[in-house]
């Protein structure tokens, strides 16, 4: 096991460095500079100038890296933070619209998982609204709700809801009818029932279905933050875009993936710690 | 020149200083601080003598020196004309103001870091925003006191087209000139617009003037810009990237990204803006109705800063210091270099060459009327606008000329004495007095 783990590790690290040295060799060339005015050239970009590839290779992007990660919280103004406050932003709102979702999505999963009548009426709805692009609910939340922050909020809370609703009802469902029927034979009343003896048995599935909202949920937000902009991740991304630094765009890039990977590997850890053995 | 409200002689109601014509020369001739004291003592005797007939009456029954101890005694003229230097006491002093990051909101934004707000007794927070359509839903919902708007926006958000209608206003124009026809460099010779058949082009939004002008342009070529190209709303910042990308051939756009695309080895200028119309409004300043009349004070404020900030950035020689204060991350974000080429006029064509343009770009705050009627005939000449439009009475409602005349006046700047005037357009010359004859006048339209 461990030298597996060791191989994998080497493995890994191999493709990186190749992936690297691959790109830095792609951008590294380029044609000859053209031949221009002096006059000309000094109101010229430097891509244009040098003939040099526009995209940057991999040491500008560690070059950049440690720019944002030596200064994460500097605060220049309403339009410029640095990127750890555009991140507490982002990460503020999936958390605020990720725990209503499951304030709603939970109970409500409970219920319908218990009742099959329920479950067959609300169905055709759940079918109809789990499809839709979160980010199509934007410009209804922007009119009705009538403040962005809320309306990005809300639709972290619409994308978040459904994976958990219909995890909690599956997994409220497929409850073993053994305990169940021990349960009736003890004669626990319903709360309890759903508490000690429900809620154990489906929280595997109820925390895969969290996890999977998170992760959607995290997708989502860097493009609400686009769209209504002012703070977060995503308005990096975009105040970045146009100033046409794809530097800073790798780097929130790879700033994203990370922050991602800690958010699912958090609730991973969560789920393991319900699993129990069958 | 200076206009005396103690002396009898003189008329003072039907305009604030009664020396229009000279008005230029009376701000040279008086520093700001006279300017001020006149405008106060003017207000206070006009509050005191709603009849100016009684005035003069009362001056010269009295005589003009115990006149002015009297009312002096009753009303503390040297603390109000302070005041009036730092506005009537805003109703509401913490504000926010959103803008696209494009150098025709300049006013606006520098107007924060050179301190034209603060001055005005504001603190107002510029807050950039992605799109037009959000810059608009987020001014309806009351998120912003006010924003950066293209011009014909407040008349499509005030006659309900592509929003629901709310009377919305045009308190001040912010640029004039300062867009541009880019292409994609593959495409440079091919510079007869009759050769464009085809051809996909961006525009920033569906009510923006850069699609009228476009549309104009076009059409005088004979070009149909419905049949004969694509024409897309794209959000200025995607421009350049979409044509490095091929997606789009060429936009009319504003600056910086028609300067950005030559800068980065893109695209090449066509043509400026101001050679298709010389002067032609492009973007607004625009509050909601329900602001202007709510809060009278702040929004007169906010009016006089702005105002005062465009006459600023009108001066060519402010314009280097100008590109430095609005060129950080946290306003437009963009490279000194091309944004001193886009206010200076001195830039790189994209083709080799370096062209000087003083009036490449420029800034004027009136709110012509006639613009408005421009772009409603134009509206309807494209199908956004269908059925009778009462072309004079919507330009008055949306764009305030009367609000910004008094307060350039009062701030001492020289005003227009109408508040229409006829431009010519491609060599075409509007009439504001008759739209419908010029919208008739076009061969290429819509219904």
């Amino acid at each position: 096991m461990g030298s597996l783990r060791l191989r994998a590790g080497i493995v890994s690290v191999a493709i990186l460095v190749l992936f690297l040295a691959g790109w830095q060799l792609a951008v590294s060339g380029g044609a000859a500079a053209p031949a221009m005015d002096p006059e000309y050239a000094k109101l010229m970009g430097a891509s244009a100038v040098s003939g040099r590839s526009p995209m940057p290779g991999p040491l500008d992007i560690a070059q950049g890296l440690w720019r944002h990660l030596r200064d994460p919280f500097y605060d220049h103004g309403t339009n410029d933070k640095g990127i750890g406050i555009q991140l507490a932003w982002s990460v503020a709102r999936v958390s605020a619209g990720w725990l209503l979702a499951v304030l709603v999505a939970v109970p409500m999963g409970f219920v319908i998982g218990m009742s099959p009548l329920l479950g067959r009426a609300l169905d055709p709805f759940i079918q109809i609204l789990k499809p839709i692009s979160p980010l199509a609910w934007m410009p209804l939340a922007l009119f009705t709700i009538r403040d962005s922050g809320v309306s990005a909020i809300f639709v972290i809370f619409i994308c978040s809801i459904w994976p958990m609703l219909i995890n909690t009802a599956f997994g409220v469902a497929s409850v073993r009818k053994e305990w169940l029927n021990v349960a009736a034979t003890l004669e626990v009343r319903p709360i309890r029932r759903a508490l000690t003896v429900i809620l154990p048995a489906a929280a595997p599935t109820i925390l895969t279905g969290m996890r999977i909202s998170i992760g959607i949920a995290w997708l989502v937000i860097v493009a609400a933050e686009m769209l209504v902009g002012g703070t977060g991740i995503g308005y990096f991304v975009w105040n970045e875009w146009n100033n046409l630094s794809i530097s800073n765009v790798i780097i929130a890039i790879l700033i994203i993936g990370v922050v991602g990977m800690l958010l699912d590997q958090l609730l991973a850890r969560a789920q393991r710690a319900v699993t129990f053995p069958e | 020149m200076s206009t005396d409200p103690f002396d009898p002689t003189v008329r003072l109601h039907g305009c604030a200083c009664g020396a229009h014509a000279s008005q230029a020369e009376h701000n040279l001739a008086v520093g700001t601080d006279a300017r001020l004291r006149g405008a106060v003592e003017g207000a206070v005797m006009r509050a005191l003598f709603p009849n100016d007939a009684r005035r003069r009456a009362f001056l010269s029954a009295v005589g003009r020196g115990t006149a002015a101890a009297a009312v002096a005694a009753l009303f503390p003229i040297a603390a109000a004309t302070e005041a009036l230097a730092q506005a009537g006491v805003p109703e509401k002093k913490a504000l926010k103001v959103g803008f696209i990051p494009i150098t025709c909101a300049t006013p606006i934004i520098m107007a924060a870091p050179m301190g034209f707000y603060a001055k005005q007794g504001l603190e107002v927070e510029v807050v950039k925003t992605a799109g037009w359509a959000v810059i608009r839903d987020k001014t309806l919902n009351g998120e912003y006191d006010a924003a950066h708007m293209l011009s014909p926006m407040p008349l499509a958000i005030s006659l309900g087209l592509g929003a629901p209608a709310q009377p919305y206003t045009v308190a001040a124009i912010e640029n004039i000139n300062g867009q541009a026809i880019t292409l994609s460099l593959k495409h440079k010779d091919r510079r007869d617009p009759k050769d464009w058949k085809g051809m996909r082009f961006a525009v920033p939004f569906d009510y923006s003037m850069h699609n009228y002008l476009l549309r104009y342009y076009l059409a005088e070529h004979g070009i149909d810009p419905d049949t004969d190209v694509q024409i897309r709303a794209v959000p200025p910042a995607d421009m350049v990237a979409n044509l490095r990308a091929d997606n789009i051939d060429g936009f009319l756009g504003p600056d910086p990204f028609n300067q950005r695309a030559v800068f980065d080895g893109v695209g090449f200028i066509h043509i400026l803006s101001r050679d298709i119309w010389d002067g032609h409004p492009c973007c607004a300043f625009g509050a909601s109705k329900k602001m202007a009349v709510d809060t009278p004070n702040t929004f007169a404020a906010l009016l006089r800063a702005i105002i005062d900030a465009t006459e600023y950035a009108h001066d060519p020689a402010h314009r280097s210091e100008i590109a430095t204060a609005i060129a950080p991350a946290n306003y437009l974000n963009q490279p000194v270099t091309v944004l001193e080429q886009v206010l200076t006029g001195t830039f790189a064509d994209g083709l080799g060459g370096v062209k000087k343009v003083p009036d490449r770009l420029d800034f004027d705050p009136f709110p012509w009327q006639s613009f408005a009627v421009w772009m409603l005939t134009q509206m309807k000449r494209w199908g956004q606008l269908k059925g009778e439009v009462d072309y004079a009475g919507v330009a008055r409602e949306v764009f305030l000329a009367t609000d910004a005349r008094r307060l350039m006046e009062q701030a001492g700047f020289a005003t227009p004495r109408t508040d229409t005037k006829s431009f010519v357009v491609m060599g075409k010359s509007f009439d504001p007095a008759a739209p419908d004859a010029y919208l008739s006048s076009f061969a290429v339209k819509r219904g």
